[in-house]
């Protein structure tokens, strides 16, 4: 039992738990358990005369159970009960219970509103702090409509307690991140950011995180508050430990609101007004200066609340990144923590100067620390500290260090946990490619990473050794020596081999000198053997791979084969170091690759938008590949192997991927290599589930864009443009409003909508087809150039996660003001496994969604069609039949365009008749159509007359792509 | 600041849990779950740091409970460090030494000084004295309204 029971002791709440802490076994808690949700049940159903203490009581009880882990599926109505009791403990119960239990979306969500409502026009403090406390705690949309407009009253007003004040600042938080669009401050905005010059600290404390939210989204409005909080911090900053009190923390005056305050400060450029930025300075200068003085306590609270007032006015000096005395001086104290004795401390100056490092102004006052951080990647104890080191290594190479770092990063790695191997693999990789002046330099140290960490080095660093080796051939020679001389060695991880196989197939013939080795040979066919021998089987994906490696060693071997021809003792060598069957194999004539043949036919038909590989580029292509293949005396077998290394395409390798992944890599790699984009392809759109979990790639390419662009601006987010196949997917949604509007290797985009009049509601839906969580996940519509007066579509922010196999809906209102040609555009931005995602399609808002059919008898039709007799007024098109000419299938999709089909108007029953109006704010376009199908030459003409002739020529041309 | 959760756990078994964003129950226990996971597994003179998912948990051991907070990437982990001993304080000091028993037969208490200390995950009030003060204000008014009880009835027998 507790040595202190203040208030009531529930003592029937005391004794089940201990019951329940008494039970010696899993199951007799259960049991127990069970038997008191019954007896909880039955008091509820049974006894209507439950008094206010027993139901809170029960409650309690169940609260209890629910925070063991059980599943509570009763109890919550005699919980809303108790919020409208009178007795503050039994409302207080009844509101744990909802805030702790009730989920924001539950049915129930409208009888607690009302029981909030009360408490918060009950003008008693506690029970408004109650209510307000439980909306925080809830947070749901609903709560959101019900009092998002109420709250800020609350906390502005003269008479409104202060308690009730933070309360309601912090409610209002709350309330504006799960609905941005409900709260709106407006009138209220000055108000509350003069709450920075309340008497009363803990009503700063308070509503400093609701103004650095809202400043962050809404920086004008808010921007008065700059000079407020830097004298709100200046006079912290300069008071006496003692001045303030019971907000002074182990001497060190307010740290909470201090941090809050420089975090406020740091979402805004540095202040312009002059005797505000001095003051600014002068504090920051302050903290700096504090930070030496000797510690006024030994505790170490104090020394944590000094320095996170520290950190966080580093965090603003890096923000501002204008003062180099400071950013300097900065360095300097991070510096020292580096050999700190307290673990966090070393963890927190090493992550902080992780950002100095990017700052023109102390990159060279952060590599003095070098020796020091290169001593805590050997030394520290923690894995986590140790990879900060590691993360800070990386940010502060550049040309003058880049060896001694990645010498000593390869060493780490010998010993390196195993959690962050594969990441330290690349940044390996990519500060070698980076600062590599010699090039001999990069191909020794990828290989040395191959050496120390094979098993880490994933097929995208690699790829990327032989991509570089190809585009440099001031390399080739050195590199094919290199990996000759590896390839020598005892025992070879199986990259090695690859590789080696890669590079001594392409430029053997530059070490023909060399004296021949029979433990190469045996290496490369003891490894490429398996593989080789299912050529002419059905290879799976990754038998694929295997086989263009062994077609690049292949060449090789019978480049040497021909050199050992010439010579009989070379021969009589290759046959004794090699076993008979792969003996076998070398001399064999290639199989052809029927199936890599194949695949690259299908995807030439596949692709037939710009950027495709016409014929005869390819056919370019395997002529080049024979002549690099030294010559075309061999026949069929230098054609298949031609072929299996030329698809000579000129897009990006990200886009191969087919994953539009933003990442600018830089010109070399955009200009992939042929033999890369062909391994590339391989796992790309041939074999899309394979690209989704092997998204090592993409992280690679991620990074690499993250490295070349950390010391320049901040990565660019600018919309993509239009996928090129953005126009088709709008056409399948011309006669229809539901179904799949984009689908890729990680994301599906489902749309449902309708309209009425001149309004509609789109709903989108967006689906994560991994299993990885999509971070930061935004979507945004736009009316681009002259769409933006005629349309108008609002859209709901949707949740920034989406977890992998979720879905996530968004709604979209649209009003169509006056007709329209163009498509609003959807753009997608979101962040899976690290890289950014940016996509933008058209949203399938066309002019006809807005029809009203209309219907009407011949006579009357044939008149109104003379009277649209201008000939602007007229839209006509002829064109061949794309999809069979069944009635039903046009009749479907012409009441799918929202016109009136209109029988027994025409004469010739053979042709199609609508007519409608198109409903825009503005006007009516009333519109006519008629199509005519001609079966036999396969043909159809259709002709539009509108009042409107714009609107003629757009729905002829929208309903062209229909049939 | 705490924009996730904060906890507070004994051997696996947590004691207190809030959450500040919306989520689940099952995506709440499969978290809580990792998080016990990757904390106990963690020695003691470690960094009180850790990346988490997206997350930074900031987590600091007092006798044999752990408190734990998963905070967003650019909040200050001192800061929250100090969070965490702060709520122990008044902890401490309300239940005069509290002790995790404490915490086990109180937990509604428990909950209610976290309410007056941080709401919506934001410190709402950093005074030690003002955050007592409001928690016996409402003790007093709960001693006003209950009138005593037999001790059947208080046992649950009727």
């Amino acid at each position: 039992m507790p040595a202190v029971s203040k208030g009531d002791g529930m003592r029937g709440l005391a004794v089940f738990i201990s019951d329940i802490r008494n039970c010696k076994s899993k199951e007799a808690e259960i049991k127990r358990i069970n038997k008191e949700l019954a007896n909880i049940r039955s008091k509820f159903k049974g006894d209507k005369a439950l008094d206010g203490y027993s139901k809170k009581k029960y409650v309690c009880k169940l609260l209890f159970i629910f925070l063991l882990g059980h599943d509570i599926d009763f109890g919550h109505m005699e919980a809303v009960n108790l919020l409208s009791s009178n007795k503050y403990t039994e409302k207080q119960i009844g509101y744990l219970f909802i805030s702790v239990l009730v989920n924001s979306n539950s049915e129930l969500i409208r009888l607690i509103n009302n029981a909030i409502k009360n408490d918060l026009s009950s003008r008693n403090p506690t029970f408004m702090c109650l209510a307000l406390h439980c909306i925080a705690n809830v947070g749901s949309r609903e709560m959101a409509e019900a009092f998002a407009s109420e709250i800020p009253r609350i906390l502005v007003a003269g008479d409104t307690m202060d308690s009730v004040k933070q309360s309601a600042a912090l409610c209002l938080l709350r309330l504006y991140k799960t609905s941005p669009d409900l709260v709106l401050m407006g009138e209220w905005t000055s108000r509350v950011v003069h709450l920075l010059n309340d008497q009363h600290m803990g009503v700063v404390t308070a509503a400093i995180s609701l103004i650095t939210c809202l400043s962050q989204k809404n920086p004008d409005e808010f921007k008065t508050c700059v000079s407020l909080a830097v004298s709100r911090l200046s006079r912290i900053v300069s008071s006496a430990s003692t001045d303030l009190q019971d907000y002074t923390y182990y001497f060190v005056p307010a740290p909470w609101l201090s941090c809050k305050l420089l975090r406020l400060l740091q979402c805004y450029p540095p202040p312009e007004d002059g005797a505000v930025k001095g003051r600014l300075v002068e504090c920051l200068e302050t903290i700096l200066n504090k930070a030496q003085e000797p510690p006024k306590s030994k505790k170490v609270q104090h020394s944590n609340a000094k320095n996170a007032i520290l950190f966080e006015a580093i965090s603003l000096i890096i923000h501002y990144d204008s003062e180099p005395n400071l950013l300097v001086r900065a360095c300097n104290q991070l510096g020292q923590f580096l050999q700190h004795r307290e673990t966090n401390l070393r963890y927190l100056a090493l992550e902080s100067m992780c950002t100095l490092a990017s700052s023109e102004f102390s990159h060279e006052a952060v590599k003095t620390h070098i020796e020091t951080v290169i001593n805590a990647l050997k030394t520290e104890r923690d894995v986590s500290v140790r990879q900060r080191a590691a993360d800070l290594l990386y940010a502060m190479c550049d040309r003058s260090n880049a060896k001694q770092i990645v010498a000593e990063m390869l060493s780490y790695l010998e010993t390196a946990d195993y959690s962050i191997r594969e990441e330290m693999v690349l940044k390996v990789a990519i500060l070698a490619e980076k600062y590599a002046v010699d090039y001999s330099w990069y191909v020794d140290t990828i290989l040395n990473l191959i050496r120390i960490a094979g098993d880490y080095v994933s097929e995208e660093v690699w790829y990327r050794v032989i991509q570089i080796v190809i585009n440099r051939d001031d390399v080739q020679g050195y590199a094919a020596k290199t990996v000759f001389e590896a390839l020598q060695a005892p025992a070879c991880h199986e990259n090695m081999v690859k590789v080696g196989g890669y590079i001594l197939g392409e430029f053997g013939n530059l070490i023909a000198e060399l004296p021949f080795s029979g433990p190469v040979v045996t290496v490369l066919f003891c490894h490429l053997a398996p593989c080789s021998s299912t050529f002419s089987q059905r290879p799976r994906r990754l038998s694929k791979r295997c086989c263009a490696v062994t077609a690049r060693s292949m060449s090789w071997l019978v480049h040497l084969q021909q050199t050992v021809h010439n010579s009989d003792q070379y021969y009589v060598q290759t046959s004794e170091v090699v076993s008979p069957v792969p003996q076998a194999t070398v001399l064999e004539e290639m199989p052809p690759f029927p199936e890599r043949e194949s695949s690259i036919l299908a995807k030439l038909k596949k692709k037939k938008g710009p950027g495709a590989v016409s014929v005869t580029e390819l056919e370019d292509g395997k002529r080049e590949g024979g002549e690099l293949n030294g010559g075309g005396e061999r026949g069929p077998e230098t054609a298949a192997m031609a072929s299996c290394v030329s698809q000579s395409t000129p897009s990006p390798s990200a886009d191969l991927l087919g994953i539009r992944s933003v990442a600018p890599v830089g010109a070399s790699l955009s200009s992939a290599g042929s033999l890369l984009v062909d391994v590339f392809s391989e796992a790309g759109p041939a074999a899309p589930s394979a690209a989704v979990n092997d998204d090592g790639f993409l992280r690679y390419k991620a990074v690499l864009w993250l490295s070349s662009c950390k010391v320049s601006a901040p990565p660019s987010e600018d919309p993509a443009p239009p996928l090129s196949e953005a126009d088709e997917l709008l056409d399948k949604f011309v006669c229809k409003n539901n179904g799949v509007l984009f689908e890729n290797q990680l994301l599906q985009i489902g749309i449902k909508s309708e309209y009425r009049q001149n309004l509609g509601r789109m709903y989108l839906f967006y689906g994560n087809k991994t299993s990885v969580q999509f971070a930061s996940f935004t979507t945004t519509v736009s009316c681009p150039g002259e769409l933006q007066p005629q349309l108008n579509v609002q859209s709901k922010p949707v949740e920034p996660l989406v977890e992998g196999g979720a879905q996530i809906q968004q709604v979209l209102n649209i009003e169509c003001i006056t007709d329209f040609s163009e498509a609003p555009l959807l753009n997608i931005k979101f962040r899976y496994g690290g890289a950014l995602q940016n996509l933008t399609l058209k949203l399938p808002v066309t002019i006809n969604k807005f029809f009203q059919p209309t219907e009407m008898a011949s006579q009357d039709f044939f008149q109104r069609w003379k009277q649209l007799s201008q000939p602007q007024q007229e839209a006509q098109k002829i064109f061949k039949a794309s999809h069979g000419m069944d009635t039903e299938v046009i009749k479907a999709k012409l009441l799918g365009l929202g016109m009136a089909l209109l029988d027994n108007v025409d004469p010739n029953p053979e042709n199609y008749v609508c007519a409608g109006v198109i409903q825009t704010k503005g006007q009516q376009v009333g519109c006519l159509l008629r199509l005519e199908p001609n079966a036999q030459a396969q043909m159809y003409r259709l002709t539009l007359r509108c009042s409107k002739d714009l609107v003629s020529r757009r729905l002829c041309e929208l309903l062209a792509q229909q049939f | 600041m705490l924009n996730s959760k904060k906890s507070l756990r004994f051997l696996g078994k947590l004691r207190l849990q809030k959450w500040y964003v919306p989520l689940s129950d099952k995506e709440r226990k499969k978290i809580s779950r990792d998080l016990v996971q990757t904390i106990l597994a963690r020695k003691p003179k470690m960094c009180s740091f850790l990346e988490w998912r997206d997350l930074k948990i900031v987590y600091k051991r007092y006798a044999s409970l752990y408190f734990c907070c998963a905070v967003e990437d650019q909040d200050n982990e001192l800061i929250t460090l100090e969070i965490i001993h702060r709520y122990v304080e008044l902890l401490d000091k309300y239940f005069g030494s509290v002790c995790e028993l404490d915490i086990i037969f109180n937990f509604e208490k428990a909950y209610f000084i976290l309410d007056e200390f941080l709401l919506g995950g934001e410190a709402q009030e950093t005074s030690k004295k003002n955050v007592l003060k409001a928690i016996e204000q409402a003790d007093l008014l709960q001693e006003e309204a209950e009138a005593p009880r037999s001790v059947l009835e208080e046992i649950g027998l009727t």
